[in-house]
């Protein structure tokens, strides 16, 4: 059994123990929908609706015609009542379909099985994931089409699906590995099939030992598809370690995995696609943690797209009365919202729940010890606290020297820092500068 | 639809820190040090708890001033300036009196912390420098060294070695538990070894340095035994004498003095070691752990500069 792994890092308590022996419930499906029009990185999709229309289950009500996007679908039938501008889990201001659900849970005339599912060729089988609206579920939400269309000179070999699921409380992905695993299994084998390529791996982490027996019996059948057991540390599903890990290769700084022939995608992802290619259905729904030390009963949800985390949290028995913070995502890259009236989008992976914290409320920053534990965690190879002295005073071309754009801001520096810097917003701030310099020399 | 109005706290992720800060670090390094202080204190008794009390407290006290003085915020519950100065009591000799240990603790915390910028910017590590700033001005009191139990003034085992006057040698096993003359906390081994491996356990300090250290001595004065004719007893005699254990897990691994990068760890213990062979084989005192590590501090920031990691993905970069 290998046992992959990247150099760094840093090793975290899981907190999974919460949801992970939890069967998925098959979430409320809520009167009122919020589906916002932009869950993607590219271009944010124009409504293919008015109010008033009335809508089916998986109609596509949103599109937009640049090639980096993904159109979205009602994830209930009903009516439209609004489209307003509302906030989003990522923090910004999106318009968002409101749909009125009517309860019939009626699916639009288009949503059919595939005929012959093997017989799609690489084009049609892209065709069918953009219809349905597939970004990359693991939280990056990259268009999927896109990433499986082959680009001029360069070759994938390898499909990796992430089952690392490095962040602590979440284990939305372990739930799928259990109680889906052929469907991930038949997702892989459309996305190699749509990429070209001939070699699929599914990794997951040692800690996930049950998954690991489900998926090697689900893939037995196919000599291609191998399951590496990854060892269990942040941030092992970071895409540039799993791929190191599974393949010993390294992308080169500042590419994509692309240069090393290697496609990542999430096993939810993989998942999806089976259910687009096979079932003709749109991606209106995923699986959802919601745990944390705030919410009185942590469970993992099946959940349709633009759900409210309100929703989500009443279902879950409330918050307690400490409660500080609500963090959409885990709690080492998630974002923190500032309401929970902001809808579950394609990239919600979870809800983490968090009470205040006992130290946090004394934080005091200490300077900077040297004690270089940043240095030894960080899985880039970075010296977070050199690059940060450089930013406070600054001095954007040395950290850009000092290559801060290759820092994948995983946090690791922060939660070892013991000093308590808040390393990453300088980090942040550096990287911002040096973009800003380059647009700057970019457009002169 | 379930619209709550409760405005929640934004922070920037990570959402969660490690438990461990550093007055958790400052903790663990003084309790590391329990034992080879035990140790201390039980072969040289009162005299010796005497320059501890008087290091530690002036110690604290100054840095309390300094710290006022500086307009920086107090912090208590940051203990900096107890573990400079029980490290400086721990590598005195224990006859020395109270004034000239509490001037030194001072001068560590003052001329050698503070005036550079307090807590993590000093270039020298403070407690080494305020042991040889006593040992430059009161010279004779830091070489008086007495023996074990009885408090009677003798010679430590490198000077017996060094001066080769005939005088007995102790045993191997002496050497380890501590019972020979020599500063507070650096005669024995064993405590210290206990104190490095509690460190190492809690992550506080890289194997890198002591053991590259550590290495490097052997290495060295094995060779030099063999070139005098002298056994394996020859490099284990020096290998568990004088101050080196105290230095490789205590000074050449102190965060702010030493490199950050991982082969520069490896340099700075291989450059002390040789530094230390150098003085104890050649140099006019019989121990050189201190100047050693001293000397290092100073090609500290060159070392980082030059043994700086190559970004995942890139290739090797030279500064």
């Amino acid at each position: 059994m290998s046992s992959g792994s990247f150099m760094g890092g840093i090793h975290l308590n899981g907190h999974k123990e919460l949801t992970s022996g939890l069967k998925t419930i098959q979430a409320r499906i809520p009167d009122r929908l919020y589906i916002p029009l932009s869950q993607h990185i590219g271009a944010p999709c124009a409504p293919l609706v008015v109010v008033g229309d009335s809508v089916k289950k998986g109609q596509k009500i949103g599109v937009s015609k640049g090639f980096v996007s993904a159109p979205v679908h009602a994830s209930t039938s009903g009516t439209v009542v609004a489209i307003e501008v509302m906030e989003h889990p990522g923090g910004s201001f999106v318009p968002c379909i409101v749909i009125d659900n009517n309860g019939l849970e009626e699916w639009v005339e288009t949503v059919k099985p595939t005929d012959d599912p093997t017989a799609l060729s690489p084009e049609e089988i892209r065709g069918i994931i953009l219809e349905a609206g597939i970004v990359g579920m693991g939280g990056a939400t990259f268009p999927s089409h896109v990433k499986y269309t082959p680009v001029e000179g360069k070759s994938a070999d390898t499909v990796i699906l992430n089952g690392i699921e490095c962040e602590p409380y979440l284990t939305s992905d372990h739930r799928l590995m259990l109680e889906k695993p052929d469907r991930i299994v038949a997702g892989l084998r459309y996305i190699m099939k749509s990429v070209g390529c001939n070699r699929g791996i599914i990794a997951i982490e040692d800690n996930k030992m049950d998954a690991v027996v489900l998926l090697k019996k689900a893939a037995e059948r196919n000599s291609n598809i191998s399951i590496v057991v990854m060892k269990e540390k942040y941030p092992q599903g970071s895409e540039k370690q799993l791929i190191f890990g599974c393949t010993g290769r390294e992308v080169p700084a500042g590419g994509l995995p692309i240069a090393v022939g290697v496609i990542v995608n999430n096993v939810g992802t993989a998942a999806a696609v089976a259910d687009a290619v096979e079932f003709g259905r749109p991606l209106i729904e995923r699986f959802v943690t919601v745990s944390g030390d705030g919410i009185l009963h942590p469970a993992n949800y099946l959940v349709r797209i633009g759900t409210l985390f309100s929703d989500l949290i009443t279902e879950s028995g409330g918050i307690t009365g400490e409660t500080e913070r609500v963090i959409s995502g885990g709690p080492m890259m998630g974002k923190t919202v500032f309401s929970t009236n902001v809808p579950i989008v394609k990239g919600s992976s979870g809800i983490v729940v968090m009470k205040k914290a006992d130290k946090a409320g004394e934080h005091i920053e200490y300077p900077c010890v040297r004690c270089a534990k940043c240095v030894d965690a960080c899985p880039a190879f970075l010296e977070p606290t050199s690059i940060v002295k450089l930013a406070k005073r600054s001095r954007w071309n040395e950290t850009e020297t000092a290559n801060v754009m290759s820092c994948i801001e995983c946090g690791s520096c922060v939660y070892v820092c013991p000093s308590q810097i808040p390393l990453i917003q300088y980090i942040r701030r550096a990287k911002q500068a040096v973009m800003a310099g380059k647009a700057k020399a970019a457009a002169k | 639809m379930n619209k709550s109005d409760k405005i929640l706290l934004v922070t920037s992720s990570p959402h969660i820190h490690s438990p461990y800060n550093v007055p958790d670090a400052m903790r663990d390094v003084i309790l590391s040090l329990i034992p080879a202080l035990i140790c201390g204190l039980y072969f040289f008794g009162l005299p010796a708890l005497k320059v501890v009390l008087g290091c530690v407290v002036t110690a604290y006290i100054t840095e309390l001033i300094c710290l006022r003085a500086s307009g920086k915020e107090v912090k208590i519950r940051e203990q900096s300036a107890v573990v400079t100065g029980l490290l400086l009591a721990l590598c005195l000799p224990p006859s020395l009196p109270l004034w000239m240990a509490a001037t030194g603790s001072a001068f560590a915390i003052v001329i050698v912390k503070h005036l550079f910028g307090g807590l993590g910017q000093n270039i020298f590590n403070p407690a080494l420098i305020g042991r040889a700033f006593l040992l430059a001005s009161f010279p004779v009191s830091m070489t008086r060294w007495s023996s074990p139990l009885d408090g009677v003034t003798t010679a430590t085992p490198l000077s017996i070695l060094k001066e080769a006057s005939g005088q007995p040698l102790p045993e191997l096993s002496q050497l380890f538990i501590g019972n020979v003359a020599g500063s507070i906390g650096e005669t024995s081994v064993i405590a210290l070894l206990l104190g490095g491996i509690f460190l190492l356990y809690r992550g506080h300090i890289d194997w890198r340095t002591p053991l590259s250290l550590l290495a490097t001595v052997f290495i060295l004065t094995t060779v030099a035994g063999i070139v005098r004719g002298a056994g394996i007893e020859y490099p284990l005699f020096h290998l568990f004498s004088g101050a080196l254990f105290l230095g490789a897990f205590f000074m050449a691994t102190d965060w702010v003095t030493t490199p950050v990068t991982k082969l520069g760890r490896i340099l700075f213990g291989i450059g002390s070691g040789c530094l230390i062979v150098m003085i104890r084989l050649k140099g006019g005192y019989p121990e050189g752990v201190a100047y050693a590590i001293l000397l290092m501090n100073v090609v500290t920031p060159l070392i980082d500069r030059y043994t700086k990691a190559r970004v995942f993905g890139g290739v090797k970069r030279n500064a």
